[in-house]
């Protein structure tokens, strides 16, 4: 019997959720709850399907667990790709969405529950499934080890796609706690605690029981990545709910203590889910693709703990000019403003990893992917201290200015990056000669860079026109625009940036073609990119 | 202990003791002989991917 135990826990869990659904005692959580009910039906009678109920074969077939777990890996790997492209659209439509407002659909589509959608979908669907599959590949690679735990790894997949099904529905329903970055309800935040805490001993049991000496440097940002994320999601979630069979919780905080949790966490997650995680990625993946070891290695440590000390304290500079103490707003834009040298170190040991083959920017499109990626981390990296300072934050606060900032970092950075692993990662895993098309790969790139450059552009002028209409004065001393005036203006730019991101969807669409393409084992027969294989000899 | 402790003992000697710490990883990283063993664990990525634990079938 394969899962017996897991099916009939998943199927307790149905009951359970059952109950929720009878005994709530608001109708959002009852919904809520038939969701869940149906989601771990499902999966029972799927598990129910793989479970053979013949009796016990006197050599029960053990299951191969002398090489790496790569099979998880896979499925994380397709998991990035499909809430990857989930998240894109529903990026397309809430765009589409603010130029032209008819489109929202009362009341579970409408902008206002669309748009945490979007968020999650792409921050921790996305990207959270692209961190889990390459971290599980590159702590076996770089350990020589199998993942520890059995199938806890399993455990911590197939928990992480519940939590993202439970936070996307719960939107959509209306349930959230209003948390930038963090809104599902308590029940859902509780879960998501116990998938990480599983996933931090999967992690660490594997780096415990590694057969080299040392631990790589990926690893490093990796760990970070997932200690600090389980400390701040659980400080930014205290919450209490109001009955545990409900959906409504109200914070531990108040006030500004309960605004700079948020932002503490809300910046950390930008810092340590979106950098650190990634740049975990860049040091593994950029020297494999290259050929080449990471240019400076010590480099990298002190990009490590100048990242990890600094990081910490940036969060405050999202306050500037509130009713945060204004000590607390210059400390948050100091460190803000520091943290370019780690930024910029880590940025060039990544680019100059490269020297000695900067033909394969040329030559390799996945390359090009993984430099564009870091030449994106860069410059959201140099743009962001810019902004947290109090004077041009004056300007850019609470303009589509910082969501271009935030988008040339998320498209640029954390996109380019996974798709770079997520190329190289799936010839290795189905043991492919290559992809089905690296000239795809190329109308991916391309795409996604006339989609990110279009958006991040558009999004400056917007924000800095914005910014200069909310604080025109006339000589009376009154506002010269009304706010209706200023939102009127943002049209054209809204229509611009959702073409912007449409052609970003459209290259994800293309790499979700060639990946399942590959993974069939199709080989598209294709003239090679100019100058990556050697001229061949005539006669040949 | 109020609010007052707490901060004063972390813009002092919480401050002092986080400096030295990082001033300590610094000279660590690039003392004398780091640079041989570091250019040594860069390598790693780039061994072989084939699993160790395992015979290679495929």
């Amino acid at each position: 019997m394969k899962f017996a135990v897991e099916t009939v826990a998943v199927g307790v869990g149905a009951f359970l959720a059952l109950l929720g659904a009878a005994f709530a005692r608001d109708n959002m959580f009852a919904a809520h709850m038939w969701v869940l009910f149906f989601v771990l039906l499902i999966s029972v009678v799927v598990m129910l399907r793989n479970v053979n109920f013949s009796a016990a074969k006197a050599v029960p077939e053990a299951a191969d667990t002398s090489g790496y777990n790569d099979e998880v890996v896979k499925y994380g790997a397709i998991a990035t790709l499909f809430w990857g492209i989930i998240g894109f659209l529903v990026g397309v439509v809430v765009a589409a969405q603010l130029a032209f407002p008819d489109l929202n659909i009362e009341p579970w589509f409408n902008f206002g529950r669309m748009r945490p959608l979007h968020t999650s979908a792409v921050i921790f669907a996305f990207g959270g499934n692209a961190l889990l599959a390459t971290s599980f590949y590159v702590v076996q690679r770089t350990t020589r080890a199998r993942l520890w735990g059995g199938n806890a790894a399993w455990f911590v997949f197939w928990g992480y796609q519940l939590f993202i099904v439970m936070a996307a529905t719960g939107y959509l329903l209306g349930i959230t706690q209003s948390r930038e970055y963090a809104e599902p309800e308590w029940y859902v935040d509780l879960w998501l605690t116990v998938v990480w805490v599983v996933y931090l001993l999967v992690f660490l049991g594997t780096l415990m029981r590694r057969k080299e000496p040392h631990i790589y440097v990926a690893n490093w940002f990796y760990l970070a990545f997932i200690v600090t994320i389980a400390m701040l999601h659980v400080v930014n979630n205290l919450a209490v709910p109001v009955t545990f069979l409900g959906a409504k919780s109200y914070s531990a905080f108040a006030g500004v203590q309960d605004a700079l949790t948020q932002w503490w966490y809300g910046h950390n997650a930008v810092g340590f889910f979106l950098t650190a995680g990634f740049l975990g990625m860049m040091y593994y993946f950029i020297p494999k693709q290259v050929g080449r070891p990471v240019y400076s290695y010590r480099l990298s440590i002190i990009h490590f703990w100048s990242l990890i000390f600094l990081y910490i304290w940036a969060g405050p500079h999202h306050l500037h000019y509130t009713a945060l103490p204004d000590w607390a707003q210059t400390l948050g834009m100091v460190f803000s403003v520091m943290l370019w040298m780690p930024s910029w170190g880590g940025m060039i040991n990544g680019l100059m990893t490269l020297s000695g083959a900067w033909d394969k920017i040329r030559t390799d499109p996945i390359v090009r992917m993984m430099v564009i990626a870091v030449a994106f981390y860069g410059m959201s990296t140099f743009e962001g201290p810019v902004m947290s300072i109090k004077a041009v934050n004056s300007l850019s606060h609470y303009t589509d200015w910082t969501i271009g900032h935030v988008h040339s970092g998320a498209l640029g950075w954390v996109g380019m990056i996974s798709f770079g692993a997520v190329y190289y990662l799936v010839p290795k895993l189905w043991h492919r000669q290559r992809l089905y098309s690296l000239r795809l790969v190329n109308w991916h790139f391309w795409l996604a860079t006339l989609g990110i450059v279009i958006y991040a552009a558009v999004m400056w002028v917007a924000g800095i026109q914005q910014g200069l209409m909310w604080r025109e004065y006339d000589e009376q001393g009154f506002l010269v625009f009304s706010f209706a005036e200023t939102v009127a203006a943002m049209k054209p730019y809204y229509i611009l940036r959702t073409i912007g991101g449409a052609l970003y969807l459209i290259g994800g669409l293309i790499m979700g073609y060639n990946i399942v393409m590959t993974i069939l084992g199709r080989e598209r027969e294709e003239a090679p990119i100019p100058g990556s294989q050697p001229a061949m000899q005539p006669a040949e | 202990m109020d609010y007052q402790t707490m901060r004063t003992f972390a813009d002092s000697w919480g401050l002092l003791f986080m400096v030295i710490v990082f001033v300590a990883v610094v000279i660590y990283t690039f003392r004398p002989g780091s640079k041989k063993k570091a250019d040594e664990i860069a390598q790693i990525p780039l061994k072989d991917d084939d699993d160790p634990n395992k015979d290679d079938k495929e």
